[in-house]
């Protein structure tokens, strides 16, 4: 199908956008990458009155790390190094891929997570941005938002407010973000040298969503996991910080690295938390509660030893 | 809405409703009729141009988004004297076509990752991934991956690449 007829605004500024989808008498989109909000339209799914293309609004393509940030960052903890990377709502996929886009262990991972987003051709046009605030359950940043303490900055014709990812999220497309407000900023606190990522993903095929996907990031120390973090996606109605499982970890001898590991092994115990009492899966075709739970046992098992593999090769100091 | 596109290096100027896609704009209103629409909804690819160099989905695009920018399409490969680019030769050669109708966005597709990076074209697994945003039908993909091959090696060939 073509989309509904609409009215089209380009503004040149956060300000000229921020008035456009202020205005109450249309109902407005943001049109940022467009390549889920074009084939809702298509689909007459979506078919708002007005659609604010983003795309000519200088500044929102920035990628940078800030010392300390402008505000807002936080639990900073075990994991934290003071460092903000700050992400406009412009910046595609595709520039995580580009190595050195962002420093260390947080740039690992989002080099990593950036690969399972769809396809080349789409991750040149979708937006980190564009997909939290679409806030679809099996979107991979939304997974990595939750489980790094983004924060997301909502700018509005009255002004701005932050809001952390972990309240951000409210349901399947269904976030915090007001119709009024413009997402245009993410920010996360960066990974200290020396910690370990992995990301892990099943889906059918190359095109289709995730079934489940998992993030891990994980401090050791002499062989102990001194903090974890992993994120879910696909595992709820909304995106998971698995709290429950990271809390199994704290403390945990991981032993030698190798092969799978066993039952009984703090990886594949905080497998069994996450898949039993962090997730929450709603039922989809091709993939019903009951296998999405296994996968997600299955893959933060592998992707907790995947990144504890990663945090010995990189010795703490020695990163990048 | 009054917008100029570059198609093929030639500046074209359009009145189109903001609501049409890019793809059909280049279908009806320019009459390029080789950027061909499959699934309409960014899965198959047989849509690809490149916008700016870049390659995406023609389906999941408005045409106004293109206002002032470049778009190249198939037609826009073969060079002034008609002699088909190099990967057009490939593909033929290669026998990576059966039906055809996959085949203008694979060459585009190809043709920006190769553009970007030369080495794109180099080694099986680096190919395999290039062609994972395309869905191909007939060929089984192996001749489409051999000819991407061929058509890497000819350009790295050529004087001044």
């Amino acid at each position: 199908m073509k989309p509904v007829p609409f009215d089209y605004v380009a503004p040149r500024t956060v300000r000229q956008a921020v008035e456009a989808l202020g205005d109450p008498s249309r109902e407005a989109r943001v049109l940022a990458g467009g390549q889920s909000l074009i084939m809702e339209m298509r689909l007459r799914r979506a078919t708002p009155r007005l659609v604010v293309d983003i795309n000519r609004v200088g500044g929102l393509g920035r990628l940078t790390v800030s010392a300390q940030g402008t505000g807002g960052a936080q639990e900073t903890g075990a994991h934290g190094t003071g460092g903000v990377l700050e992400v406009g709502a412009l910046v595609r996929h595709a520039a995580f891929e580009r190595p050195g886009a962002v420093p260390g262990p947080l740039g690992r991972l989002f080099a990593l997570a950036a690969a399972e987003i769809a396809h080349p051709p789409i991750r040149a046009r979708g937006t980190m941005a564009g997909s939290l605030a679409w806030a679809h359950p099996a979107s991979e940043w939304c997974a990595l938002a939750v489980a790094l303490d983004a924060v997301l900055v909502l700018d509005a014709v009255d002004g701005a407010r932050a809001v952390a990812a972990r309240d951000f999220f409210l349901g399947p497309h269904l976030t915090a973000r007001e119709a009024r407000e413009l997402l245009t900023l993410v920010r996360f606190p960066l990974l200290a040298d020396g910690t370990g990522v992995a990301f892990a993903e099943h889906r059918r095929t190359c095109f289709s969503f995730a079934q489940v996907a998992v993030a891990a990031a994980v401090t050791l120390r002499d062989g102990v996991v001194e903090d974890a973090r992993i994120g879910l996606a696909n595992c709820a109605d909304r995106p998971v910080r698995a709290r429950l499982a990271e809390r199994s970890l704290i403390g945990a001898e991981i032993g030698p690295p190798g092969a799978r590991p066993a039952a009984g092994h703090p990886f594949a115990r905080a497998g069994a938390v996450a898949a039993e009492r962090d997730a929450g899966p709603v039922p989809e075709p091709y993939a019903d509660p009951d296998y999405r739970r296994h996968v997600a046992a299955v893959l933060v098992r592998r992707a907790l030893r995947e990144a504890a593999a990663d945090a010995e090769r990189r010795p703490e100091g020695v990163d990048r | 809405m009054k917008i100029t596109l570059t198609v093929n290096g030639d500046d074209v100027a359009l009145d189109v409703e903001p609501r049409r896609i890019l793809a059909d704009v280049l279908r009806e209103d320019c009459r390029l009729t080789g950027t061909h629409l499959g699934c309409e909804q960014g899965v198959c690819g047989a849509c690809t141009v490149l916008v700016d160099g870049e390659a995406v989905r023609s389906c999941l695009m408005l045409a106004v988004q293109c206002d002032g920018r470049s778009v190249r399409t198939v037609e826009g490969l073969s060079g002034a004297d008609g002699e088909p680019h190099p990967l057009q030769l490939a593909f033929s050669a290669e026998h990576a076509l059966q039906c055809g109708f996959c085949t203008p966005g694979f060459l585009m597709a190809a043709v920006a990752a190769l553009e970007a990076d030369p080495g794109a074209g180099a080694g099986d697994e680096r190919v395999r991934a290039l062609v994972e945003s395309n869905l191909c039908r007939c060929t089984g993909y192996e001749p489409i991956r051999r000819a991407i091959t061929r058509a890497a090696a000819r350009l790295a060939a050529r004087p001044g690449a």
